[in-house]
């Protein structure tokens, strides 16, 4: 007993000795759960691979409250070096010049040798500023795609090989899936803001704002309400009315799941990486999986839809030594075994090329239906200034914004055109106080 | 009353040390805090910060997003406080007449009291959950269609059950021990009197009850305006289309998700008048007011 605790005793002396050597910097992430489990892994991985840094995560709850805990961390000195952010905060991280350090900018001062055209264009593009480079290190991106009940399609005597390509075809299967008594509804959604707004917008190369969708500077503003928005809101009302369509709730959509679990929604549009999570809940039927639905009609659909997920931001303020650290932690991030694990084992998108061809070379793709759809959905086209993505500041209240007109809108107060330009409204409204904030 | 009489100015001072400290704080700072940061407009990281004046105020008095939140606030608070209040007395009265087995109801009736907010909010969320919820089920056999995430009125009813549950338990104890404070004499005779239980409630206890009754007053409003945030968060967080949004989670969602910290600190200096009121009128008026 005495022997073993001398033993224990002398082996934490060492590693303290060994851990003082090391440059340890922190990182907070909004990961919980087996993708917390995964990240920590990721990180463990990291540490082991080298004895001169150490990447210690931990845990800050949501998105939301992940990034507030970094700002506030920030005012009072005692920031991470590194904080995971969800898209939405891009257009808050990259006004707060002083308060963050590009990634670019880290890698080539502190890393050795950097090449941003690794990465897959379509991921890092909504990240990068309008000279093309990247501000933030993608991490965790993902990007809606369709999933659908194929057993209830075929009950309902659709060919259940078949997903709807466009939403004409989806109108049309939802209503024969609810005359034919398959299902009482047709379709659900995650994500009004996300999915049927944003993605919708760039899907059909229909501009969100002005200024390459907010990417030319915070003079750019919302133009959410052109006419194909306008059309599709419209009809996603009269869906609703008509009982083809059933809103999941504001934000995520909280809804919507267990809506398709149930077998009562047959096709639902959500999250490319809820991919196992879909999986593990449909084992009572066959799952399918397809692309976006378009409006055959609108001129450039498809175009690519647009990313979501988060990414990792450096905040400034911390010494040479803890970036040295970090530029080698985002080196091995970006290796094509790190980055292919990663991908495989979550449902998100593989950052750089490599990754997703040595995914393919392993045959992943292959066995496991779908798992491409979304690297094919966001790689159809060549991104356009209305695919990139989007950049405002406030934005994390604009998509309420959406949420709440929507609201409105299914509820009757107001029509589709009214419930966008009152989107616009606002929600530039909101931009204009985060520009007189950050000038 | 024995009045102590301290040798040196020194130790009344240390004595009061502790509260004091607790009182500046966790209380005179932050506020002082709110009321600077309102007249100012800053960056979330807070490298800019520019005097605004009372622009942050103004631009609230002219949000109708900020009117709707009073006018929410104010439909909400009245709704929490008269269904609270009316369940417990009409549970004490019923309790109060039990001999032997009220022991027994109050120990059963006060346990809500000991759950949580965001506890209570998830349990009721669960219960009126649309999709796997018992009560949209049975309100469906019914004929009525919840839907508490698209319909303004569900969501309303659905936070106000939610919170005037929880207090309930906390105004039974109060009109509990009220009413077995009044003297059964004065029941019993006017029962002699040929006064019926109807007429003996109204006449006799509910007049003798006011202190208390006036007294939760007072509590339920403040409990409903600031202490229902976690219900909110937990089950409705504001929605549909700001239809459940207090004044104390807008201060919330547009500081802390918004990272608009002058609109919110604005806010919480509104908050701050209305407390002041409240405690207000709660000394000045009501007290005068009330018969013992």
């Amino acid at each position: 007993m005495i022997r073993y605790s001398t033993i224990s005793a002398l082996a934490l002396i060492a590693s303290l000795g060994a851990a003082k050597a090391q440059t340890t910097v922190e990182w907070w992430h909004a990961m919980g759960g087996e993708l917390g489990a995964k990240l920590e892994e990721v990180a463990q991985n990291f540490n082991d691979s080298q004895d001169e840094f150490r990447v210690m995560p931990s845990y800050k709850g949501t998105y939301p409250e992940t990034m507030t805990a970094a700002i506030a961390a920030f005012r009072a000195n005692q920031q991470p070096a590194i904080v995971q952010v969800f898209e939405v905060g891009t257009g808050t991280m990259m006004a707060a010049e002083g308060a963050i350090v590009p990634v670019h900018q880290l890698m080539e001062e502190y890393g050795d040798g950097f090449d941003p055209s690794i990465f897959l264009p379509q991921v890092v593009g909504y990240y990068t500023d309008t000279n093309g480079n990247m501000l933030s290190m993608p991490f965790n991106s993902s990007t809606p795609i369709l999933y659908y009940n194929k057993t209830v399609f075929e009950a309902a005597g659709l060919d259940p090989e078949q997903p709807p390509r466009t939403w004409q075809e989806l109108e049309q299967m939802s209503r024969q899936i609810m005359e034919s008594g398959a299902a009482p509804c047709g379709f659900t959604s995650q994500w009004v803001s996300w999915i049927q707004t944003e993605n919708f917008s760039a899907w059909h190369n229909q501009p969100i704002g002005t200024g390459e969708n907010g990417f030319a500077g915070l003079d750019s503003r919302l133009t959410l309400n052109g006419p194909a928005q306008v059309r599709h809101w419209g009809n996603l009302k009269q869906w609703a009315d008509e009982g083809l369509f059933r809103y999941g709730g504001p934000v995520g959509g909280d809804n919507a799941p267990p809506a398709f679990y149930a077998q009562e929604c047959v096709i639902y549009m959500a999250s490319s990486a809820a991919r196992a999570g879909v999986i593990a809940n449909t084992e009572a039927f066959d799952l399918g999986f397809g692309m976006l639905p378009y409006y055959d009609d609108i001129e450039g659909a498809p175009q690519n839809s647009i990313i979501g997920g988060a990414t990792l931001w450096v905040l400034s303020g911390k010494s040479d030594d803890e970036y040295r650290a970090v530029a080698a932690f985002f080196d091995y991030l970006t290796q094509p075994e790190v980055q292919a694990d990663w991908a495989e084992a979550t449902g998100y998108l593989p950052i750089t090329q490599a990754a997703y061809d040595l995914s393919a070379e392993r045959g992943f793709y292959a066995d496991n239906p779908g798992a491409e759809t979304p690297i094919q959905q966001i790689t159809l086209n060549e991104p356009t200034e209305n695919s990139k993505g989007l950049r405002f500041g406030n934005y994390v209240q604009i998509r309420g914004i959406i949420d709440e007109e929507f609201e409105q809108m299914l509820s009757g107060a107001k029509d589709a055109q009214a419930a966008l330009d009152s989107v616009v409204a606002r929600g530039n409204d909101l931009i204009e106080q985060f520009q007189a904030q950050n000038q | 009353m024995k009045r102590t009489i301290f040798n040196s100015q020194l130790l009344p001072w240390l004595l009061l040390a502790p509260q004091l400290a607790i009182t500046f704080i966790f209380f005179l700072w932050p506020a002082a805090q709110a009321i600077r940061q309102s007249f100012l407009r800053q960056d979330a990281f807070g490298i800019r910060t520019t005097f605004v004046g009372f622009e942050n105020f103004q631009r609230l008095l002219n949000s109708p997003e900020y009117l709707n939140s009073l006018q929410v606030t104010a439909v909400f608070a009245v709704s929490v406080t008269l269904l609270s209040m009316g369940f417990a007395l009409i549970l004490a009265v019923a309790v109060d007449r039990m001999i032997r087995s009220s022991r027994i109801y109050t120990t059963a009736l006060v346990w809500p009291y000991a759950v949580a907010p965001a506890v209570a909010g998830i349990l009721w969320w669960f219960i009126f959950n649309p999709t796997v919820g018992i009560m949209p089920y049975v309100l469906g056999q019914l004929g009525y269609n919840w839907n508490h995430i698209s319909n303004p009125g569900d969501a309303m009813t659905l936070v106000v059950i939610a919170s005037a549950w929880k207090q309930i338990s906390y105004n039974f104890l109060f009109f509990l021990a009220g009413l077995q404070a009044i003297p059964n004499s004065l029941r019993e005779a006017a029962a002699i009197d040929g006064a019926g239980p109807v007429r003996r409630f109204f006449d006799i206890t509910f007049p003798l009850l006011s202190p208390t009754t006036f007294f939760l007053l007072v509590v339920n409003i403040v409990y409903a305006m600031f202490d229902t945030f976690a219900v909110i968060d937990t089950t409705t967080r504001g929605g549909p289309a700001q239809a459940t949004n207090i004044l104390v989670y807008k201060v919330y969602f547009d500081g802390f998700v918004g990272q608009n910290m002058g609109s919110s600190a604005a806010q919480s200096v509104f908050l701050m008048l209305i407390v002041t009121v409240l405690t207000v009128i709660q000394f000045r008026f009501i007290e005068k007011k009330v018969a013992y």
